[in-house]
């Protein structure tokens, strides 16, 4: 028993980095949520559910939580479906190295950081030096021109069209991985039957990347609602609060309006959604292992 | 495979050959537009975005080399090496006592630390500040090296761990009757067996680290421990007028990590792909 005891050396490390850094945080932010607490002047006091309250009855929050929803469907189209199409047609293109290439092209917004991605489009929604307006007056589309992060109206739209460019070829990579493990007999199959190249992507590939498909929402849906740098680098939130999302707003409630309280609220609610999804995500793959 | 095409397969393969060369230029062109952009004036870039620059002068690459770039990019190097070293070492032992090693708890454990992969930094991110504010760790190059090695270790843990279930018991054994101990098998034996998922954590770690900007905004703001992230960010805010540095600086926070994509894809891939859908 000593001897098997002293086998835990090996995972202690882990477990106390982990107990320390993100478990106990993670506690503590529950009893945080309960207080109002100026990070100043160091004032506690307990209030319940108040903060929760308050949230609930905050507008921002709503516009928040209600851009994370954009966020999430949108790149659930583009960044799932979109991507499991694009896969596809890289698939099809005969010789290998080329769908090598454009899918090594396709991923390298992925690769370089959503702060570079970010302040690029903050250049390339810019109104007067930007790409897109210059592209829309070249091609004959002048009166779409417009100042697509400084207008309520667009701003949010731009900065989640962003994120599609930067993240669209990761998702096609991970697509190309999936539709490679497809044994080629049934491919073979289908083209002997004379099945057309529409058919089998219906027939052959969506069934069998269905569970690639589903963990792949999920994933995409847990990070829709972490959304933070993009928004922090491109806009900040504004205008007039039109680009808050979650995270941003948690990080401007705690640390430039000093409500700590309230962030922490926000803190569990981004928890209580995350955990959700991941469980949600844990039974998908578990449920795929039994079936195979 | 069928090779014949009719007159509409071919129609077929050239708008297919359009849009994935389209897309191609999409991603593309904004990447070259910004290298490009780091060789103009401020003039040239309003006078006309899509012209090429007048002269290749590195003169602006120089500038936000020396207006905080080069220390940002030191910061940058010092946090993602020292994170990873961390995180892998610390990641593979706990993989390797949760596989090879006969622990008591051994489902449990692996649930604690697998189970921090659903959570998300931004949760704890309130209770993080004041404990690296009581620590004294606040805006430290401490802080971040510690926030990224727990922060990543479940993920690293779950790859590694994932390779190391699926050597054969034999080498175990084999270690054993060669009288090795448990720390020699693992450096001697195991650990080389695992390079391949090892070089994959790896470079999984130096893109995240290199990239993330969450914890290194709330947890950093002097110039000499900002990341480039961020970095570049202050860059923008000191020196927003001046566009063409700013996108120089860009360029140098993005060409080490799209050239690590391009040397170490086949091991990004398998790291990622396996991430995902084990």
């Amino acid at each position: 028993m000593c001897r098997r005891a002293l086998g835990l050396a090996w995972v202690i490390p882990a477990l106390v980095v982990l107990g320390v850094f993100v478990y106990l945080p993670l506690v503590q932010n529950f009893g945080f949520s309960t207080l109002t607490w100026d990070i100043y002047s160091g004032e506690q006091e307990y209030v319940g559910l108040e903060n929760y309250r308050r949230l609930f009855d905050d507008p921002v929050f709503w516009s928040s939580f209600a851009n994370n929803l954009w966020y999430a469907v949108i790149s659930v189209v583009f960044q799932v479906f979109g991507a499991l199409l694009l896969a596809a047609l890289v698939e099809s293109v005969r010789r290998e190295r080329w769908q090598r290439a454009l899918r090594a092209v396709y991923f390298i917004p992925s690769a370089i950081s959503l702060t570079v991605a970010g302040l690029l489009f903050y250049f390339v929604y810019e109104p007067n030096i930007g790409l897109l307006n210059h592209v829309l007056d070249a091609v004959g589309l002048r009166e779409f021109a417009q100042p697509w992060l400084g207008q309520e109206s667009t701003a949010m739209f731009a900065v989640i069209a962003m994120s599609q460019w930067q993240g669209f070829g990761y998702c096609t990579l991970l697509f190309a991985v999936a539709i490679q493990r497809i044994p080629s007999e049934l491919y073979e199959a289908a083209a002997l039957d004379g099945v057309g190249a529409v058919r089998r992507f219906f027939q052959v590939t969506l069934p069998l990347v269905r569970e690639m498909t589903g963990l792949m929402t999920m994933v995409t849906v847990s990070g829709a609602f972490q959304v933070f740098n993009e928004v922090m680098v491109m806009t900040s939130g504004g205008p007039n609060n039109s680009t808050q999302v979650l995270g941003t707003w948690l990080y401007r409630s705690g640390f430039v309006r000093n409500d700590f309280g309230s962030a922490a609220a926000i803190g569990t609610v981004l928890f209580v959604i995350t955990l959700t999804i991941a469980m949600a995500q844990l039974w998908v793959t578990r449920r795929k292992r039994v079936e195979w | 495979m069928v090779t014949r095409l009719g007159f509409l397969g071919v129609i077929a393969r050239l708008f297919l050959w359009a849009f994935l060369l389209g897309l191609a230029v999409v991603v593309l062109y904004p990447l070259l537009w910004m290298v490009l952009n780091g060789f103009k004036t401020n003039a040239e870039l309003f006078d006309n975005p899509f012209a090429l620059p007048d002269s290749w002068s590195l003169e602006n690459y120089r500038k936000a080399w020396n207006r905080g770039v080069s220390d940002y990019l030191m910061a940058s190097v010092l946090v993602t090496v020292t994170s990873t070293i961390a995180t892998v070492f610390i990641s593979a032992w706990a993989a390797y006592g949760l596989t090879r090693v006969n622990i008591p708890l051994n489902k449990v454990l692996t649930a604690v630390i697998l189970g921090g992969l659903m959570l998300t930094p931004t949760v704890a991110l309130v209770p993080l500040v004041q404990m690296f504010q009581g620590l004294g760790l606040y805006n430290s190059f401490w802080a971040l090296l510690i926030l990224y090695t727990a922060f990543r270790v479940p993920f690293t843990t779950f790859l590694i761990r994932a390779y190391m279930i699926d050597l054969p018991r034999e080498v175990d054994e084999a270690a054993q009757i060669d009288g090795a101990g448990r720390w020699t098998a693992f450096w001697r034996i195991i650990l080389p067996m695992c390079k391949p998922i090892i070089t994959s954590t790896v470079l999984l770690h130096v893109l995240f680290a290199w990239n993330e900007y969450l914890f290194a905004m709330v947890f950093t703001n002097g110039s000499d421990v900002q990341t480039l992230p961020v970095g570049l960010t202050s860059l923008m805010s000191k020196h927003g007028t001046d566009f063409p540095v700013v996108f120089a600086g860009m360029a140098i926070a993005a060409v080490p990590v799209v050239l690590l994509f391009f040397f170490g894809q086949r091991y990004i891939v398998k790291g990622l792909a396996d991430g995902i859908g084990k």
